[in-house]
């Protein structure tokens, strides 16, 4: 990106002031190499947001911003209904509530070395994945309504993990607001045998190791060591979200029509919060968010039935779960005043900090921990959330390394079955079901995920708490 | 690529293109190109026939329902399409057809699935051909 026209608010803070028919700037998050490399379309997209009524403080962009639909992945917007407000479709993407979810084995690194080609070959079998693969929880429309109400708590309550999981999952497992009457008949069928599969793309299951810790007490908070062992599963809310996003792309563009609200990109298709298709839309993606959150806890399941194969003494618990792909009502200070807010994040995490009464109480000191997806072949990382974050960008960080290169120039430049034999001479392990799969996801189609966290962390959105390293990894 | 379709980047997505002689050869031919994303066409028989009918507010609208609409049939269906025929367009609706089978992980060489077609880069026109294009969330 151009740095020209751009105002320096720090080494790592960049705004493009506000001008035409912006009603907020737009800031920046990023180093200056990270800004050098990041698409000029990143500006213009975040631009594009600033113009939509009813935002709040600044359109935001996070270190791993690269181009998306309407919002960069990695925006970040938040809306007041009393404004005008609205709530976008490119703020939220096709894949509802995609996020991460991490869970500790209480086993280190040396334990499960011995084994992990078993313990991998076990989960690529337990965890369905990849094109075209089917759920082994077969539902019916009413099934899936309450799955759409209930989240992971209808997931636990149906035997799929335990009680206490649930306080370690944003909102408890669920989020209020869901009607899944607003969700259409195909989206619900579509999903009849989906709960509990992991999809493919970006969407992954890894067997990690720490081997870094930044914040001891932190660290001691999250209840691991170096070279403890954890689990993390990558995936969204599945043929569901994306078809609740196709039919409100038609319906809410016919919204934004009626409404005569001017938006800059098709993709940003939106209607008013306080309007009957903004209500309807907003319902139908709680519906979303609860289906990714119960897809998560039955995939969590798997992975301890998994495991326990392979390791029967293992007690696998929950330390967090985050979502990516989201619009959350939230409360936060503008001004010195409270306010509710619709916060759109669109490839970006939740980062509260310390005190909110979000947070379940063994994090409450710490701040949230931010789970930050990396790449196969490199590191991921926990943070916390931080009070900075809260006052600069509602309390949000990025969301991985974000994309470098594109799909296609991936495929061009790596061979899936040669990007397998790299990462396993490095020691870890692949199972993949495309070759064509793991290419388009080759570590080097990423920018480098050490940079953008040491951004947010520089930045003081997040604070580092520890690194962890793959050790084998099952691709969608 | 095959013949009047092909993919061109985006920087996290996939971008589709098809292109033909008549607006329904391009639109067709798009169908082709999302597909080809998702597996090898070469290897699917056209066994079965799935009617499809869609509706939008507009041509370039209606491009990228008739794409979702695929995908939300294939899924329902539990199969695959490597041909497509349109009978009618009109500007704001279209009848066609979609031709594929059931999907076989053993048989078909799968690649990744696409969870939408999207309005990004959306564009329908005519210059020396008919073209249809736009981007698909990978």
């Amino acid at each position: 990106m151009d740095k020209a026209n751009l105002r320096k608010i720090s080494d790592y803070e960049w705004e493009v002031p506000k001008d035409g028919d912006m009603n907020v700037p737009v800031r920046i998050f990023a180093s200056k190499s990270l800004l050098g490399d990041m698409d000029e379309k990143v500006r213009e997209q975040a631009a594009n947001v600033a113009c939509l009524p009813g935002i709040q403080k600044a359109s935001l962009a996070m270190p791993d911003a690269h181009w998306g639909y309407g919002f960069p992945i990695g925006g970040v917007g938040a809306f007041d209904p009393d404004e005008g407000g609205v709530i976008c479709m490119g703020g939220i993407g096709f894949d509802i509530s995609c996020g991460v979810r991490m869970m500790k084995t209480g086993l280190y690194r040396d334990d499960v070395r011995p084994r992990v080609e078993n313990l991998i070959q076990t989960l690529f079998k337990t965890v369905p994945a990849g094109l075209g693969s089917k759920g082994k929880v077969r539902l019916g429309i009413e099934g899936i309504d309450e799955v759409l109400r209930g989240g992971a708590r209808w997931a636990v309550e149906q035997g799929y993990g335990r009680d206490e999981d649930l306080r370690f999952i944003e909102e408890r497992g669920v989020v209020e607001g869901a009607d899944p009457a607003n969700v259409s008949v195909k989206a619900k069928q579509r999903q009849f045998r989906e709960v509990g599969t992991l999809g493919s793309g970006n969407h992954y299951l890894e067997i990690q190791y720490v081997d870094e810790i930044y914040d001891e007490k932190a660290a001691k908070a999250l209840g691991l060591e170096k070279e403890s062992v954890v689990v993390a599963i990558h995936c969204g809310s599945r043929a569901l979200g994306h078809q609740i996003g196709t039919d409100y792309l038609k319906e809410l563009y016919v919204a934004s029509k009626k409404y005569n609200i001017p938006i800059k990109d098709r993709e940003l298709v939106c209607a008013p919060i306080n309007s009957p298709e903004g209500k309807k839309y907003f319902s139908a993606v709680m519906a979303g968010i609860n289906c990714a959150l119960a897809n998560r806890q039955v995939i969590a399941h798997l992975v301890r039935e998994g495991f326990k194969k392979v390791f029967p003494g293992a007690d696998i618990e929950m330390l967090y779960d985050i979502s990516h792909n989201t619009c959350k009502v939230e409360e936060h200070v503008i001004d010195g005043e409270k306010r509710t807010l619709y916060v759109h994040r669109k490839g970006s995490t939740r980062a509260f900090g310390p005190g909110r009464k979000e947070l379940p109480r063994e994090y409450r000191d710490m701040g949230q921990p931010v789970l930050i997806g990396g790449t196969m072949g490199t590191y991921s990382f926990i943070l916390a959330g931080t009070e900075t974050g809260l006052e600069k960008t509602f309390g949000s960080a990025c969301h991985g390394a974000g994309r470098a290169m594109s799909r296609k120039k991936a495929k061009k430049t790596w061979y899936g079955e040669r990007v397998l034999k790299e990462l396993s001479r490095r020691g870890i392990v692949v199972k993949a079901h495309s070759y064509a799969g793991v290419a388009e996801e080759a570590p080097g189609a990423y920018k480098d995920v050490s940079e953008v966290v040491d951004t947010v962390h520089n930045a003081g959105l997040a604070k580092k708490v520890v690194r962890v390293r793959p050790m084998a990894v099952v691709k969608g | 690529m095959g013949e009047g379709y092909e993919t061109f980047e985006h920087e996290a997505d996939m971008g589709i293109r098809g292109s033909g002689e008549t607006l329904e050869e391009a639109f067709e031919n798009g169908a082709r190109a999302m597909f080809s994303i998702m597996l090898d066409l070469v290897g699917v028989e056209p066994e079965e026939k799935v009617e499809i009918s869609c509706s939008a507010p507009d041509r370039e609208t209606l491009f990228v329902e008739w794409l979702n609409e695929l995908l939300t049939q294939a899924s329902l269906r539990e199969m695959v399409f490597s041909d497509f025929k349109i009978e009618s367009l009109e500007k704001d609706s279209l009848r066609g057809y979609a031709y594929g089978e059931r999907l076989d992980k053993k048989k078909h060489r799968l690649k990744v699935e696409v969870k939408a077609a999207t309005y990004s880069m959306l564009k329908v026109y005519k210059n020396e051909k008919y073209v249809a294009q736009c981007v698909v969330d990978v």
